[in-house]
């Protein structure tokens, strides 16, 4: 039961200790299991949850980061592989376009030149032959001149 | 006691005067209990509706709870270490939630405006009797702290770098809740006490400053208390090597 009582300054004081104490004590360590039990076991689950699933993300995150970098960097090799492979196949290409084109090259002088003596040859066969039989021509006619001349005298 | 008769009307405040509850023949501070009682179930209501509907994504109240755990959990964990501060954290907790209320509640709400019979209200901080309650609890605490922890292997923190150490650290187990609870009880009645004499002698815009003063030495001191009340418990429960 509570029961007011009016005292005046006779009792007071501003260091008036008495049951007052123990009994705030008592209603502090209350106040602490109350407040445990509302709001530090309730707050503490959801950002102890959270900031696991935050962590938990960050390394999960962290970890497809560094498969992503040792992709890229596999796929930067494979592409430099293809590349220089793409390289040394076009200068193979280009090296045998290179030698067919002198090898035909090659063979079309040859060509040209085997016709062009042959036709210097037959030319100059043809001449010799021309001037073969100009000369026996000139021969003949020149043995009928003499034959007629001498025959008219 | 002696100081008791330290009880007199200065400049009409009324100052060690007190509203007294007799139950049986225990005799009682009545006006703390009624402070307290209404700021605490401020408190606990405030509270409750934060923690009523808890999301993922926090909004409104909820940020602003899982902000002062967070803060609470900060001050828990430097002071006393990572490996038992989850231990204490709900008092460290308290004590500070329970003196920014009382200290905050004190000086922001017009409690003068409200008549008692004898005495008046104020922060529940500025009687001896609240602040030597929490001085003693956070002594209790620590001694509980280091015993359960270490067993008797406590006691080697008297004697802990050379056993010349002995008196003093005998000395600081009482000279730490004195100081714990007159730091506080001086500050807030103080800051109460100017308060009251400025709004008496110049009741305009004058006692403001003094009053947002009042505010930032009253969360400076909720601050102090809870930090000093980890820092103890973080010193018994330490191992020395």
């Amino acid at each position: 039961m509570l029961a007011f009582n009016f005292f005046g300054a006779t009792e007071g004081g501003l260091f008036d200790i008495n049951a007052t104490l123990p009994l705030m004590a008592i209603q502090v360590v209350a106040l602490t299991y109350i407040l445990n039990s509302l709001f530090f076991k309730p707050v503490g689950n959801v950002v102890e949850k959270r900031e696991k699933f935050v962590s938990s993300n960050i390394i999960e995150a962290k970890n497809k980061l560094s498969e992503v970098k040792k992709l890229e960097a596999d796929l930067l090799t494979q592409l430099q592989t293809a590349r220089t492979e793409a390289q040394t196949i076009v200068s193979e290409a280009e090296n045998e376009s290179d030698k067919l084109y002198k090898e035909a090259l090659e063979l079309a002088n040859n060509e040209a030149n085997a016709s062009k003596e042959k036709a210097r040859l037959e030319i100059e066969s043809q001449t010799s032959a021309a001037r073969d039989q100009l000369s026996k021509q000139a021969d003949d006619l020149s043995e009928l001149i003499v034959n007629r001349l001498i025959l008219e005298k | 006691m002696f100081f008791n008769s330290f009880s007199t009307n200065f400049a009409a405040l009324e100052v060690g005067q007190h509203l007294y509850w007799q139950i049986g023949n225990i005799r009682l501070h009545g006006q703390v209990f009624l402070t307290s009682w209404i700021l605490l179930g401020a408190l606990l209501i405030f509270i409750s509706l934060g923690t009523k509907k808890m999301e993922n994504d926090p909004k409104g109240l909820q940020n602003l709870l899982e902000f002062l755990w967070d803060y609470i959990r900060d001050l828990a964990r430097t002071q006393i270490g990572e490996k038992v501060y989850r231990d204490w954290m709900p008092f460290i907790g308290t004590l500070f939630l329970f003196v920014f209320v009382s200290n905050w509640g004190g000086a922001l709400i017009p409690w003068r405006l409200i008549k008692l019979p004898s005495g008046e209200l104020g922060a529940p901080t500025a009687d001896i009797n609240t602040t030597i309650a929490l001085a003693l609890l956070v002594s209790l605490s620590y001694f509980y702290a280091g015993l359960s922890n270490k067993g008797w292997r406590y006691f080697e923190y008297y004697v802990h770098p050379t056993p010349i150490m002995l008196p003093f650290k005998i000395l600081e187990d009482f000279t730490k809740p004195l100081s714990l609870s007159f730091r506080l009880f001086g500050n807030i009645l103080a800051d109460e006490l100017v308060v009251g004499v400025l709004v008496f002698l110049v009741p305009l815009v004058l006692p403001i400053p003094v009053m947002f003063l009042g505010l930032f030495t009253s969360a400076i001191q909720a601050l102090i208390f809870a930090t000093l009340a980890a820092y103890y418990i973080g010193e018994a429960v330490e191992e020395h090597h």
